[in-house]
Parts: C-alpha cells; sequence; structure tokens
C-alpha cells in the first residue's frame, strides 16, 4: 500500500508495466498488460469467418467485448468497447481481409484506474501477437486532473476519485497523433492541450517498451 | 492426464479476491465477492450463493457472447451441484440480521482458454476463491449494522468444511479405455463423461455420467479410487499457494497477478516506474491554444417556452406538412436543434 507522500511524488510517473505476449493456446493472439496493479488480458481471433449480418464488403469487421470482473458487461464497458474498436479501425488494414472479422476480446482482471489505458495497450500488444497488418502501432495514456489543478499520469483508483478531470487518448506510432480521446470532468483548454503534449511524451516510453517486448520475443530466432 | 501446472495467483486489493487456475493449457479465472442483501423469504437465517460461469469468447472461437450453449448450462449445474449442494460453505455464518440482511457471496467463474475439462478447473478455481475471500467484518447493535473497512479490521474467511473439487473422466469405445484429465481434442472425440465431485476426506460430493454409455460398478469404482488419489494431490496444491500468499501478505510484500508474471520467459517484459518529461509541456500546450482560430459561432441562449420546456436554436422550415408554415414545435429542456445538424443532448452518470 503506497502512502501518502509516494502518490504525491509520483503524479508524473508510469507506473511499472508489464506485459506477456501469446500465453494463451486458443486464441490467434493474446497479451496480458499490466500497469502497476491494473491488469488486462486481450485475446485475438482474425481473421475469421463473420456473420453475414455483421460483414463489410470491402473490409474486416471489427468487434471488441470488453467482459468485467463481476457481473455481466453494461453501457459502461459498451463505452469503453467503442473507444477501443475505433482505435483498431483507425490502426488496422482493414481492406486487406474484406468479409472478414477480427474480434478482440479483454478481460479486466484486476482495475486499479486507468483501465481504458491498459486495455488500449493490451488490444495492441494482442494484435501485433496476432500478426494482424497494422498501419501503426497505437499506445495509450490517461491523465487526471487534481482538484488542485495538478497533472497527474497513470492515475491509480485512487487518484482518480479524488480528481475533477481524467483524460484518457490513444496517439499513435508514426506521427504521435491522437487517435481517439475520452474525457469526463471539467477542464480549461489549456489543460487539455497541457494533458495531449504529456500524453504524447510518455508514449515515448510505451512504444519503446513495445519495441523492446518484441526485440526479446525473437531474439533467439536465428 | 497431463501435467498440473496448478498455477493459482491471488490478487492484492481487498475486497476483491480472485485466483487463476491454469490446468494444462486450460485457463480459469474466479472473482469472489461479497455484499449484504435481504436473504430470501424461505430461508431467512442463511446467506446466499450465487455462482456464475461465464464463457469467455476468448476462450475458444466456438463461443459467443451472450449465447446460452449446451456446455455453459452443464458447467454451470455442475458447478452449483459440486459447490452448493455438498454444503461445503456454512450458509448460517453469513446472516448478519435474521430476516433483514444476510452476505450474498456471488462466485464469478470466467474461462479464459479452452483446451478440455473446463469442469475441473472451475472447480479448483472456485474452492481456491473461496477457501480465499475475506468478508469485511460485521459489528450489529441491536438493528443497526456497521460494517469495517478492511483497513479498520481485519476480514474474516468463510467457514468452509470440506473442499469439492470435480474429477473428469473420458471413455472411449463403450468404456474400454478411460482417460483422466482428457484434453479439447479428447473431449472431442470420447464417447461418454463422468464427472466425480469428491472431498480429500473421500467422500463423493456428486456424480454425473453423461453421453448415455453404460458403465459397469467396477469402472465406476476404479474412477472414484483415482479421483481420490486426485483430490488429495490437488488439495495439497491448493493448501500450499494459499499458504504461501498468506506468508507473502504476513511479511508485506509485494503479491498479485502482475508480481506472478514469470520473469524469466522470452514473451513477458516488465518495466520499473518510469518518470515523464514534463519540461517543456506549458509553453507547447500555451502555443497550440494560441495558434488554433477562436471558434466564431456563439451558442444560441435557451428561450424559455413554457413551464419545462426550453427552446434553442429556430429549427428549420417543417417540410411535412402539406399547409402552410407551422409553429415550430417548442423543444424539451435538453435537445438542441437548428441549422447545425442534429444532436441531442443526453445527461450521462
Amino acid at each position: 500500500m503506497r502512502t501518502m507522500m509516494e502518490l504525491h511524488q509520483s503524479c508524473s510517473n508510469l507506473r511499472e508495466y508489464g506485459s506477456e505476449q501469446c500465453l494463451l493456446s486458443k486464441p490467434d493472439g493474446s497479451s496480458t498488460f499490466v500497469q502497476g496493479d491494473t491488469s488486462i488480458l486481450a485475446g485475438v481471433y482474425g481473421p475469421a469467418e463473420v456473420k453475414v449480418s455483421k460483414e463489410i464488403y470491402d473490409r474486416a469487421t471489427v468487434e471488441v467485448l470488453i467482459q468485467p470482473k463481476m457481473g455481466l458487461p453494461g453501457v459502461r464497458e459498451r463505452a469503453r468497447e467503442q473507444c477501443v474498436r475505433e482505435t483498431c479501425e483507425a490502426a488496422l488494414l482493414l481492406t486487406l481481409h474484406p468479409r472478414s472479422s477480427v474480434t478482440v476480446v479483454l478481460q479486466v482482471i484486476h482495475d486499479d484506474g486507468s483501465l481504458l489505458s491498459c486495455c488500449l495497450n493490451a488490444a495492441c500488444m494482442a494484435l501485433m501477437d496476432a500478426g494482424l497488418p497494422m498501419s501503426h502501432l497505437f499506445c495509450s495514456v490517461t491523465c487526471a486532473i487534481s482538484k488542485e489543478g495538478q497533472i497527474i499520469t497513470d492515475p491509480t483508483a485512487l487518484q482518480e476519485k479524488e480528481s475533477r478531470a481524467l483524460l484518457t487518448f490513444a496517439v499513435d506510432s508514426v506521427e504521435r497523433t491522437v487517435l481517439m480521446s475520452s474525457t469526463t470532468g471539467s477542464f480549461s483548454v489549456q489543460e487539455l492541450q497541457q494533458c495531449i503534449a504529456i500524453s504524447q511524451k510518455a508514449s515515448e516510453q510505451i512504444f519503446q517498451f513495445y519495441r523492446e517486448s518484441v526485440k526479446r520475443r525473437y531474439s533467439k530466432i536465428k | 492426464m497431463r501435467h498440473h501446472a496448478i498455477h493459482i495467483s491471488v490478487l492484492l486489493a481487498e475486497p476483491h479476491f480472485c485466483v487463476l487456475v491454469e490446468l494444462g493449457k486450460t485457463r480459469v479465472f474466479c472473482q469472489v465477492s461479497g455484499e449484504l442483501v435481504p436473504p430470501k423469504d424461505s430461508r431467512p437465517t442463511e446467506g446466499i450463493m450465487f455462482f456464475n460461469l461465464e464463457l469467455s469468447p476468448m476462450a475458444s472461437p466456438a463461443f459467443e457472447p451472450n449465447r446460452q450453449s449446451e456446455l455453459l448450462v452443464t458447467l454451470n449445474r455442475q458447478l452449483e451441484r459440486c459447490l452448493r449442494n455438498s454444503k461445503c460453505i456454512d450458509t448460517e455464518s453469513l446472516c448478519v440480521v435474521s430476516g433483514e440482511k444476510v452476505w450474498q457471496i456471488r462466485v464469478d467463474v470466467h474461462v479464459l482458454n479452452h483446451d478440455g475439462n473446463l469442469m475441473d478447473a472451475a472447480s479448483i478455481a472456485a474452492i481456491s476463491a473461496l477457501s480465499h475471500f475475506r468478508r469485511p467484518d460485521v459489528a450489529i447493535q441491536g438493528r443497526d449494522v456497521t460494517v469495517f473497512s478492511p483497513e479498520e479490521r481485519d476480514p474474516i474467511p468463510l467457514s468452509i468444511y470440506h473442499m469439492p473439487i470435480c474429477v473428469s473422466f473420458a471413455f472411449f469405445l463403450q468404456g474400454s479405455y478411460l482417460l483422466v484429465d482428457p484434453c479439447e481434442r479428447e473431449e472431442r472425440v470420447k464417447d461418454g463423461l463422468l464427472v466425480i465431485a469428491m472431498n480429500k476426506h473421500r467422500e463423493i460430493c456428486s456424480i454425473q455420467s453423461s453421453g448415455g454409455i453404460m458403465l459397469l460398478k467396477d469402472q465406476v469404482l476404479r474412477c472414484s479410487k483415482i479421483a481420490s488419489v486426485k483430490v488429495s494431490e490437488i488439495t495439497e496444491l491448493i493448501n500450499k499457494a494459499l499458504e504461501n500468499d498468506r506468508k507473502i501478505r504476513k511479511e508485506g510484500g509485494k503479491f498479485g497477478f502482475a508480481e506472478s508474471m514469470p520473469k524469466e520467459r522470452i514473451t513477458t517484459l516488465k518495466r520499473d516506474e518510469v518518470p515523464v518529461e514534463m519540461t517543456d509541456v506549458k509553453e507547447t500546450a500555451s502555443d497550440i491554444v494560441d495558434r488554433t482560430e477562436t471558434t466564431a459561432e456563439v451558442v444560441p441562449s435557451a428561450v424559455l417556452v413554457g413551464m419545462g420546456t426550453a427552446q434553442i436554436g429556430e429549427g428549420i422550415v417543417n417540410s411535412w406538412a402539406l399547409e402552410e408554415d407551422e409553429e415550430d414545435e417548442p423543444q424539451t429542456e435538453d435537445r438542441k436543434t437548428g441549422t447545425v445538424s442534429d444532436v441531442c443532448f443526453c445527461a450521462v452518470e
């Protein structure tokens, strides 16, 4: 349990994170992503057969399912699914697989803040593991603005509860543009741009992490 | 029979307790939670146990969300029989105020990877999570109930009499061949299935035979002997994992799903906390804000039309009516119309 001192000092830190790829045998790609205590398990199936009602004639259909820890998925999960789906649709080269489906299933193992970011990061790693063609990678960072106006990156659940605004951005790997943003709470235009700039800076760390984990994974192949 | 890598990892934050079980490649995740609810009318002095097993679409391409398949119903029913009908949990101790407030213990099992033998894995996960679960302490003064948070008073474990664990047997060629703990491919071609739920005291909690094959008495007895050996092994493993977790918690070490990720594998990578550079963030932000043009369009102010109705915007001319123009319909408070696209504002949360 972190003390109050530590909480204040860690305002502009990314919590320790880790990931494991290819851990499930059935899905085409799978990964876990852990940020502090928040952990998400992602599984990807694709390109696979799609129901006729959902097929699109020139592109693949992306479906995202978020399963919460307890109970059945509700409206909150549907909102998050939409954010993840739109980011995935922007990154994947869907026109290479018309009339197919790409299904991303995310299971919440533990939620200690920055849930949507962790979902997006896990989804990206799982899509990489599945080998689906993408035009760029994406990662996500959450910023919380505390009541005093301090910007905290990668907040814990406690910090999120005490903040007055919570902003999540998905950033792409080529030009660091913002792919998706999801915000709650009130904040000024200045604070919004600051959070975007901070997210873009923090995303460098995460992309570096992606690169290292993939390099490590394929290091034994001659 | 598969190598039992029963990897049980239990998580950090109270009051959520969860367990991840790996039986070969089959992975199952179980979460136990408790809340205070009014009891059932037929049993006012007993707590409520609620079991829910979900086949996540991640586990197999055949599993679709929100589809009641036969497998799901069978697994749910068998899990309930194994844990509820065997009375392994003392539900009387879950009563707080008789007839008014009891604990409802909810067990959610999620199947993450289907490589066969989901029943065994689910029962192991469920009973381990129940053994690990701690409910908040309560104090009763007359009719008032105070629930203490885990920081104020140590949470209390459930009173579990015994740990029933299911063992599955697959039969082939009309009972002449027997496989313990079948994997997914073996399950697909089996003739019949026998599931025995037993505890380490060699008491059979439930037997279910499906597939329509006829078994001889000595076959069933043989299976029960094999089951008792397996159950004692598995109970050992569970107790060891729980003991490990208790030790780590007492020493104050770090534990949880994050810690249990094996570090020496090539497919895993961990990074420590890194600070984020915030040096010229403020300048970049101000730069962008100054560069953007301010929007010229001003949101028109609301006009109160009557009691409880307000109108924003004028609306375009009604082209449905046959006669000449009608009055603009008064809009409800939070609907915005006008020459801009129709946007409906709903109050969220």
